[in-house]
């Protein structure tokens, strides 16, 4: 079983775009060493022919008519959001200035 | 039915009657519950404090359109005017939706959940939104961002989760009727440790359209209440298909009502109840273990035919949920990224929306959001997909395939619900293993998606608290659960003079 490193939690943190302080890092990691331990318990059930299940029902392709119907109205929508400009979402910089 | 007290102690199915038969008005009943809501909910520092919101001009508003129904003559459909606690991860248009979290603190959507408009539709009179752990992750609503629940047979205690709030606005009688929602045990947990009674109905019988997703393949709002016909009756109102939902199920709803009335003449002779052997043993209570043999003794007495079976699956069903479910979270949960609703932290002009993002994520979750993702990345990561992910697919099948082979031999399957009676707060909010060890019974039917239950089942000798009788039906047959349910509950209150919750404390004006 592998065990995990705090290098590796703050790269995982990074990839799940958490901003996480130093000492959450440290807990972290010794909690999620301990969860990877227990659960790793799966690797033990010889499962090799069994198929994967992703979903409890049994469930391919549910399909609608494609008819137009009303949407949302864009003001309820934005009147939600933590900013909004010109009757859309405002968002900080995406593109860095060189771009 | 006159006075404060019997109002909020009434059946919800009383109350709908005497609402009809303009014995008292709707518009009394929601009074009285809110009168108690102030009298014992408190805050987040003392109290029960299952409500995070309180709509008393909604829910008032809401109550005298019944009145007027009745007045003007008009049918009343069969919970009209009766109150209801609603979970807060179900959206709410015309209340605040948190989810538990501070990440979503104040957001008002901008639309009903299919759930929340079933309620509307039958006249329900939603007195407001119910406290969780954050996401619904956890099993004594320790998580939630606005702080704790509180157990109302021991305040020191927790009341589950993750919907302790529901749960407990149940037995504080703050409502007869809740909503919650079950991913691995969140609604028949707390319904355990409260002594009241939770459904996790089959997985896609009630519509997840404006369920705020935890583990979109597990979740499954169910009914919540103090008896199993009120529970059933609340049951028919929010289940049914539901086209928003490509996951509902388009087929007719069991027939859990006629269920219930059945169940209540206590003979159960002819059905086959299967004891799981794996859900028992090391690490069960010893005062759960003898409410559960005496339910089973029980099940017997009425003319239930008991065997034993096992599902030797089911030891690892613990170890796949927790793959699957923090892989499903971690996806899930992207979907706050500062941008369209929710907190935004840092967004000074100077910093990125990257940076943005990951400020906000960072300060708006909370500890177990944070570990369920960080997991879930994990378990998604390339190099440890295939051993980690993949293989608790793998169980995943096996434990589907257990009940299958259980549900040839028997009609319902049975354990306790939780390991243990509820426990003190604080005890294991920082050691995740522990906490997860709270659904080691329940989590089988989230990942196998048929329905399961858990009813009041006796105090345990050691401490006194409730313990939760755990049924499990299959795939659809729903109605078996409250067949079962309402048998066990008539004996019992035969038996006890009355229901589990008339045993429990007083909690005369503890919020003052």
């Amino acid at each position: 079983m592998p065990s995990i490193s705090r290098e590796e939690v703050a790269h995982l943190a990074h990839l799940a775009r958490l901003d996480l302080a130093p000492d959450e890092l440290d807990h972290l990691a010794g909690q999620l060493d301990q969860i990877l331990g227990a659960v790793a318990q799966v690797t033990e059930v010889a499962a090799d022919d069994i198929p994967p299940t992703s979903h409890a029902l049994p469930l391919t392709n549910v399909f609608r008519e494609d008819e137009p119907r009303a949407c949302l109205p864009a003001e309820a929508v934005l009147a939600a959001a933590p900013a909004a400009e010109d009757g859309r979402f405002r968002v900080p910089q995406i593109l860095g200035e060189e771009q | 039915m006159t006075g404060m007290s019997s109002l909020t102690r009434a059946r919800a199915s009383e109350l709908a009657t005497a609402i009809k038969n303009g014995e008292v008005s709707a518009v009394e009943v929601t009074q009285a519950h809110l009168d108690r809501i102030a009298e014992v909910d408190g805050t987040a520092e003392a109290g029960v404090h299952a409500f995070l919101h309180v709509d008393a001009d909604g829910a008032l508003a809401a109550a005298a359109v019944v009145d007027q129904k009745r007045a003007a003559g008009e049918e009343l459909s069969p919970l009209a005017g009766v109150p209801l606690a609603l979970k807060d991860v179900i959206t709410t248009a015309d209340m605040p939706t948190t989810a538990g979290s501070k990440i979503l603190e104040g957001w008002r959507p901008p639309y009903d959940a299919t759930v929340a408009q079933r309620l509307r539709e039958a006249g329900i009179v939603i007195l407001g939104k119910t406290n969780l752990d954050e996401f619904a992750m956890g099993s004594s609503t320790e998580n939630s961002a606005f702080g704790p629940t509180r157990n109302p047979w021991d305040l020191t205690r927790i009341p589950g989760g993750s919907g302790g709030g529901s749960a407990a606005a149940l037995a504080a009688y703050e409502a007869p009727l809740a909503i919650g929602t079950d991913t691995g045990g969140s609604i028949r947990q707390p319904a355990a440790v409260t002594g009241t009674v939770g459904v996790k109905p089959t997985y896609g019988g009630v519509s997840r359209y404006g369920l705020i997703a935890c583990a979109s393949s597990l979740d499954q709002a169910g009914p919540c209440a103090r008896t199993v016909l009120d529970a059933a009756l609340l049951h028919t109102v929010i289940a049914g298909h539901d086209p928003l939902d490509s996951t509902s199920i388009a087929q007719a709803v069991p027939d859990v009502v006629a269920a219930a009335r059945r169940g209540a003449d206590g003979d159960l002779t002819g059905l086959r109840v299967g004891v799981v052997k794996e859900l028992g043993g090391e690490g069960y209570q010893a005062g759960v273990e003898a409410r559960f043999n005496d339910a089973v003794a029980l099940l017997s007495k009425l003319g239930a035919e008991v065997v034993e079976v096992s599902c030797p699956h089911f030891t690892y069903g613990l170890a796949a949920y927790y793959l699957i479910l923090p892989s499903e979270v971690s996806s899930n949960l992207a979907r706050f990224d500062a941008m369209r609703y929710g907190l935004r932290v840092g967004d000074d002009g100077t910093r990125s929306a990257e940076e943005v993002m990951n400020l906000t994520r960072g300060q708006g979750f909370g500890a177990e959001a944070k570990r369920r993702i960080m997991l879930g990345t994990y378990a998604l990561s390339s190099g440890y997909y295939d051993a980690y992910y993949g293989q608790a697919q793998k169980v995943r099948t096996l434990i589907a395939r257990d009940f299958e082979a259980a549900f040839a031999q028997v009609d319902v399957l049975v354990s306790p619900t939780t390991p243990t009676t509820a426990f003190p707060i604080g005890e294991k909010v920082d050691d995740p293993l522990a906490m997860y060890m709270n659904d080691l019974c329940t989590i089988p039917s989230n990942l196998a998606g048929n329905a399961s239950a858990s009813f009041p089942a006796g105090l345990a000798d050691e401490d006194g608290l409730p313990v939760g009788l755990h049924v499990m039906a299959p795939v659809m047959a729903d109605d078996r659960l409250y067949l079962v349910g309402a048998a066990v509950e008539s004996a019992y209150a035969a038996q006890w003079g009355g229901t589990l919750l008339e045993q429990a404390p007083a909690l005369e004006g503890t919020a003052q």
